[in-house]
């Protein structure tokens, strides 16, 4: 890859010892895929996740005096004041967690402790070229904003934050970001949950690439499209989608393709997004967690719930929570649902992640979740994964038959 | 003794790495290997029940979010239980970004097909620096 003076002198440690390891990690990635050059970005995303591999990296920038030169946001790690008090985890066990909260702080990253930025505080415009990690963040950046990036690692993003530059490679050419599969929804999809359903499946027979969705009937919603999204680039390694009129780059089928003949073509019907959801399941009957917010809830889902729940009562044996971005809980707040959420027995926190320690106390239990990323992840025992509404029912009778 | 081949390959993470190689024709997620021993705990993968440690790991290309897999492979590091070196066909970002985190020599585009010329137990010896794979079969 050619790098130029001041990039040289970078890579050399002119800058420091920070920017001189965010610059050979750039330049690894940059060899290895043939990058010619590294570009511009104007935001990134670090798919911060508090765990070992990620503080050694974002300690090695800060300490080194690295700082983030476009707004780069972090993802949830846990509300530590939340559930340190209340399930009384030791300072030792939130070590690590503590430390890349520090770390990602000192870098001058944006602390968004959240995993849908980019409907937030962090939302590139058509056409940007951008470097997001985190599964549902890369593709629907790529795909319903039109912005540009690759399917990053949290490392990769964070040192495109810090140096404000990326390897020019794969998403970011024109010729790359065409369709090279084609699937053929029949079903009837009608909310998020069907869409996760989708993903699950779609990702499941595809594995990687560029899926082009036809069939929809329904204008898909950004509740939808972010599920969507998540669940693909879980089961699968998918950076990008295209839905013919619905998705910026894609007016027609024809454009979603372009030069490109699908190489594949897979139908879903109602039968196989069923089947999905029956596979997932590992346990029934007697419920002890329902957790929402993966990927993180947004308002008018935090609403649903509040909605729902208003003047019930959650089963007094099941611990509910709900997982939602600063912004969301602060407006949830104002318009008196966290209280509604909160008289009915139930929990809402931001900063918070279903992937980490503070879950730990659960893991001998069942769970029972809406989200199928939730349950590939999860830090509990047994899993029934269900509409959102049939978790609430649930939640409140105390079981799921 | 066999006769050593030497064949060129492209560098992605510098270093050198010799060992015994472990060859796996499928993907590899290293969250599902253990730290403590280094064996691969996925059910059903060619390599379950193996360990990767000190070996010279030849596969077909990693899978799993960014996550989970560049942790994966820090905390075989930190464990000292790393493969030596490793030898992968198709390269993605989150594979580069876990072999530059947890500093094992990586390479690519071996200049024949790595799971034609390599065999589970052959002697491996990778300079990445130099991209030079040298090979000597088992007796």
């Amino acid at each position: 890859m050619h790098l130029t003076k001041d990039e040289e002198r970078i890579l050399e440690g002119e800058s420091g010892e920070g920017m001189q390891k965010a610059m050979e990690l750039l330049v690894a990635i940059g060899d290895a895929l043939d990058a010619p050059r590294l570009i511009e970005v104007s935001r990134a995303h670090a798919a911060s996740s508090g765990q070992e591999g990620d503080l050694y990296f974002v300690e090695l920038l800060a300490k080194g005096g690295a700082t983030c030169k476009v707004p780069t946001t972090t993802n949830p790690v846990y509300d530590m004041e939340c559930f340190d008090k209340l399930f009384k985890i030791s300072r030792q066990e939130s070590d690590v967690a503590r430390r890349v909260k520090e770390s990602y702080k000192q870098i001058g990253a944006m602390l968004s402790w959240c995993c849908t930025p980019y409907i937030t505080e962090n939302i590139p415009m058509y056409g940007e070229n951008v470097s997001f990690s985190e599964s549902s963040a890369t593709p629907f950046v790529n795909s319903v904003i039109g912005a540009r990036t690759n399917r990053e690692a949290a490392q990769s993003a964070l040192a495109a934050g810090v140096i404000g530059k990326t390897p020019e490679y794969g998403l970011y050419f024109d010729e790359n970001r065409k369709g090279t599969m084609l699937v053929k929804v029949a079903a009837t999809l009608k909310d998020e949950f069907d869409y996760s359903l989708l993903g699950q499946h779609v990702g499941k027979q595809i594995r990687y690439g560029i899926p082009v969705f036809t069939g929809i009937s329904r204008r898909p919603t950004t509740e939808d499209l972010i599920n969507l999204c998540a669940m693909l680039n879980t089961s699968a390694a998918v950076s990008m989608l295209h839905m013919p009129g619905i998705t910026v780059e894609a007016p027609s089928v024809e454009a979603a393709f372009g030069d490109n003949h699908p190489q594949d073509k897979i139908t879903v019907t109602e039968r196989e997004l069923e089947q999905t959801q029956e596979e997932l399941q590992t346990g029934s009957g007697k419920i002890d967690l329902v957790q929402f917010g993966c990927p993180h809830y947004t308002l008018k889902q935090v609403v649903d719930v509040a909605r729902q729940l208003k003047g019930k009562k959650i089963h007094k044996d099941v611990a509910f929570w709900v997982c939602t971005s600063a912004t969301a809980l602060f407006l949830a707040k104002r318009m008196g649902y966290v209280d509604i959420i909160e008289k009915a027995g139930g929990h809402i926190v931001a900063d918070t992640c279903i992937d980490m320690t503070c879950w730990n106390r659960f893991k001998d239990k069942t769970g029972m979740t809406d989200s199928p990323k939730c349950a590939y992840y999860r830090r509990f025992k047994d899993v029934i994964v269900a509409r959102s509404s049939d978790c609430i029912k649930a939640a409140i009778k105390g079981e799921w038959k | 003794m066999k006769q050593e081949v030497k064949l060129k390959c492209h560098k992605i993470m510098g270093g050198y790495g010799e060992g015994e190689a472990l060859v796996s024709k499928e993907p590899i997620c290293f969250y599902l290997t253990d730290p403590k021993t280094g064996r691969v705990r996925e059910k059903g993968h060619q390599l379950e029940g193996k360990s990767v440690a000190g070996k010279v790991l030849v596969f077909s290309s990693g899978k799993a979010s960014s996550v989970v897999q560049i942790d994966g492979l820090f905390k075989l590091a930190s464990e000292k239980m790393a493969p030596q070196a490793m030898i992968v066909r198709d390269v993605e970002t989150v594979l580069v970004v876990s072999a530059v985190i947890a500093k094992v020599p990586l390479v690519d585009k071996l200049e024949k097909d790595p799971f034609a010329m390599i065999s589970t137990g052959d002697f491996v010896k990778v300079d990445a620096n130099e991209g030079i794979v040298s090979i000597r079969k088992k007796a």
